[in-house]
């Protein structure tokens, strides 16, 4: 892939179609090609675009302007204005009012990356994080202020749910049902948990949040606790992350010393304590009632479910589990107010999401960007194209419980409902970005091995179908496969997927579903003709150490 | 840390010790191991043995927690701890390739100790540092963007 110094996205759905999508497109490549400028402007047709008031819509990037609806006609001033002579064509331009859903990138702020939208690392890297002070010059704890102070706790759960905030942990349940979930439960005694075990192979935001700013963390939970009715909360922090332990320890601290913790907050009757666990090194723990018996300081194994932590949760008695990043993005809806939430991101996914950008790319890093933009805009704009051009093959969405997403998918917008209906999923933020080198057998090899190595052994499914699936595709990488080995493969994925007990083994066989749905001819080759596309596997078994 | 054992300490001392700052409770069971494996390099069985006594758990549920988490070690581990990440961030850009070196250059396999008890290689899932992957850590340094030919020079380091 070449790297593109402007890049002009038409929207190519039923309905832009209809209104001359497709002679826009070629209006846009006669001009730009008259004007000599086909080396440094892509144009591309990416399908939906999630606006249905205009058509088509054309976004210029890396400016992200917006024009619609463009005609034909239009195309010649926008070439000659905005891509040769860089000025934007305001008369073209959609409306403010129309600017809805996942174009509220606009309001980019300085110093980030082009149209990236910061809302849960609004502070992070810009803050002392072992300063309280600084972080309440920077609107901290105002929203715990406004809570305590003006609201009952049913109206903080009732604007949660207004934002329409689902989880970002990787399974994206409504936050404000959960906490309305753990508000009805009866018992006297509660608990609030943020879940910092963060150990989904290629995702780093959450250790960056508590890093950078963890009294957003305190102020969120203590947010949370009032609305739920719990007067203390843990913080299970996966225990190789040493230094977001430290800056916790030094803001509960701080934030007792300031009265944001500790009884009476804020002159009210509302008392809350955090403690700080520290994990042990188990992925397992990951999972809300593993995490539970951990802290209660047993083997990480998932409880049988119902019934939920929401329910029955630490030591028995209600409790809710929010994942960091979900919580980062609670100050900011309460001091906004869920109206305000809801102009970012798509209707049915509002707000931003986290990536980390990882693998054969020229920008690795962190973003967020507003739900629903595509892998595409990622890989052209924030991951600047594709390293030693070479050509995208696939991205694994979510650490290792992702989803394969082939290029043909890469206009899919990434928000929990596009994604669920093509079939995939967004997971926890990771996008790992493989190129034409990359085989498929040997990235599922990998996959299937963390999950083998990380499976409790609990329950059968997951201990010995996750080594099954191991073992076959280890022979298949090795040139001693047969084709029955794929049909095995595909009723080993059905056995994990249907009577595994926790999301390990259910999502463990992703990967092996999806490099079959997408990828089949690819696994064939290896046992058909006997060779690794990509020249990736070996295609004779491996040595030992000893032996080589 | 480098993983020496800690000559003259005395890991019914150090049992006792840690088990007075964290209290006698089985939610701290846990948080006592960790600070034992720190002190003492690994978790010997005698220490094992102390911790459900003073605890009052039994044993076996000692051993099972102690073997559950991949950050505890129950068994004496090398002076210097290499721990590779395996997950496929940083296999993807080239972890493959690192892995082989460091298998040749230590003529050992995963898990393993070499018989001199200066290496032990362990490979890790994620360490949340993929960015600069593939990434190694020994002991507390982090090598991020290693290639192969880097390792002969990374482990001269140690001695």
């Amino acid at each position: 892939m070449k790297i593109y110094r402007s890049m002009v996205l038409i929207s190519s759905d039923p309905k832009s179609m209809l209104y001359g999508a497709e002679e826009v497109f070629q209006r846009f490549q006669q001009e730009i090609e008259a004007k000599g400028l086909q080396d440094e402007v892509q144009v591309s047709m990416v399908g939906d675009l999630g606006r249905h008031e205009v058509h088509p819509v054309v976004i210029v990037y890396p400016e992200a302007v917006l024009y619609g609806p463009v005609k034909p006609e239009n195309v010649p001033l926008i070439v000659e204005e905005h891509l040769y002579k860089g000025r934007v064509v305001p008369e073209l331009q959609l409306s403010p009012q129309e600017l809805s859903g996942r174009i509220a990138w606009l309001t980019a702020r300085k110093g980030t990356l082009p149209a990236e939208q910061r809302i849960v690392l609004e502070r992070a890297g810009v803050i002392d994080p072992t300063n309280i002070e600084d972080y309440i010059l920077h609107d901290g704890y105002a929203a715990l202020g406004k809570v305590l102070t003006s609201m009952k706790p049913e109206d903080v759960i009732a604007e949660v749910q207004k934002s329409g905030l689902k989880g970002r942990g990787g399974a994206g349940f409504p936050t404000g049902l959960k906490w309305s979930f753990v508000a009805k439960a009866p018992g006297g005694k509660k608990y609030v948990i943020c879940n910092a075990d963060e150990s989904e192979p290629g995702t780093f935001k959450d250790r960056v949040i508590l890093e950078g700013d963890p009294h957003a963390i305190l102020e969120a939970m203590a947010i949370a606790g009032y609305a739920v009715g719990a007067d203390e909360g843990y913080i299970y922090v996966r225990g190789e992350y040493a230094l977001a332990q430290e800056r916790l320890n030094v803001a509960i601290a701080q934030a007792k010393e300031y009265g944001f913790l500790g009884k009476n907050i804020f002159g009210t009757d509302f008392h809350f304590e955090i403690h700080i666990h520290s994990g042990a090194g188990a992925y397992i723990c990951g999972e809300e009632t593993a995490l539970i018996e951990s802290i209660e300081g047993k083997r990480g194994e998932p409880r049988a479910r119902p019934p939920y932590p929401t329910t029955h949760g630490l030591w028995g008695k209600p409790t809710l589990v929010n994942n960091v990043e979900t919580l980062a993005n609670i100050p900011p809806i309460l001091r906004n107010g869920a109206e305000w939430y809801r102009k970012f991101g798509t209707p049915s996914s509002p707000g931003t999401k986290v990536y980390t950008i990882l693998g054969n790319v020229n920008n690795t890093g962190l973003i967020e960007v507003p739900m629903g933009i595509t892998l595409r805009e990622v890989i052209a704009i924030y991951a600047r194209g594709m390293k030693n051009g070479r050509t995208f093959k696939l991205a694994q969405t979510g650490g290792s419980s992702g989803s394969v997403i082939p290029a043909s998918l890469q206009d899919t917008p990434m928000d929990f409902d596009s994604y669920n209906k093509a079939g995939v999923s967004l997971g926890s933020g990771a996008l790992l970005i493989c190129d034409e080198d990359t085989c498929v057998v040997d990235l599922a090899k990998v996959l299937v091995n963390f999950f083998r190595k990380e499976s409790c052994g609990k329950c059968t499914p997951c201990r010995i179908g996750t080594y099954r699936a191991y073992q076959i595709l280890q022979r298949i990488s090795e040139g001693q496969g047969v084709l029955k080995d794929l049909d095995e493969l595909l009723s080993l994925s059905d056995n994990l997927v249907n009577l595994s007990n926790c999301g390990l083994g259910q999502t463990a066989a992703t990967p092996i579903k999806d490099i079959l749905k997408y990828f089949r001819a690819e696994v064939e080759a290896h046992i058909r003709l006997g060779v690794c596309p990509t020249g990736v596997c070996t295609m004779v078994p491996e040595k030992s150490p000893q032996e080589a | 840390m480098t993983n020496e054992q800690p000559h003259g300490k005395n890991i019914l001392e150090i049992v006792k010790h840690v088990v007075e700052v964290h209290g006698k409770t089985r939610e701290e069971l846990i948080p006592i191991l960790q600070d034992i494996n720190k002190e003492y390099g690994y978790i010997p069985s005698q220490g094992l043995e102390e911790v459900a006594r003073l605890l009052q758990i039994p044993k076996s549920q000692v051993f099972s927690v102690a073997t559950f988490y991949h950050m505890l070690n129950v068994k004496e581990m090398g002076r210097h701890i290499i721990l590779f990440c395996e997950s496929a961030p940083c296999h993807v850009v080239g972890g493959r390739e690192v892995w082989r070196r460091l298998k040749q250059e230590l003529k050992i396999d995963a898990g393993e100790t070499t018989p001199d008890k200066k290496w032990s290689l362990v490979t890790v899932s994620c360490l949340g540092v993929c960015g600069v992957g593939p990434v190694i850590v020994i002991d507390e340094d982090l090598y991020g963007n290693v290639t192969p030919e880097m390792i002969p020079d990374i482990l001269a380091r140690y001695n």
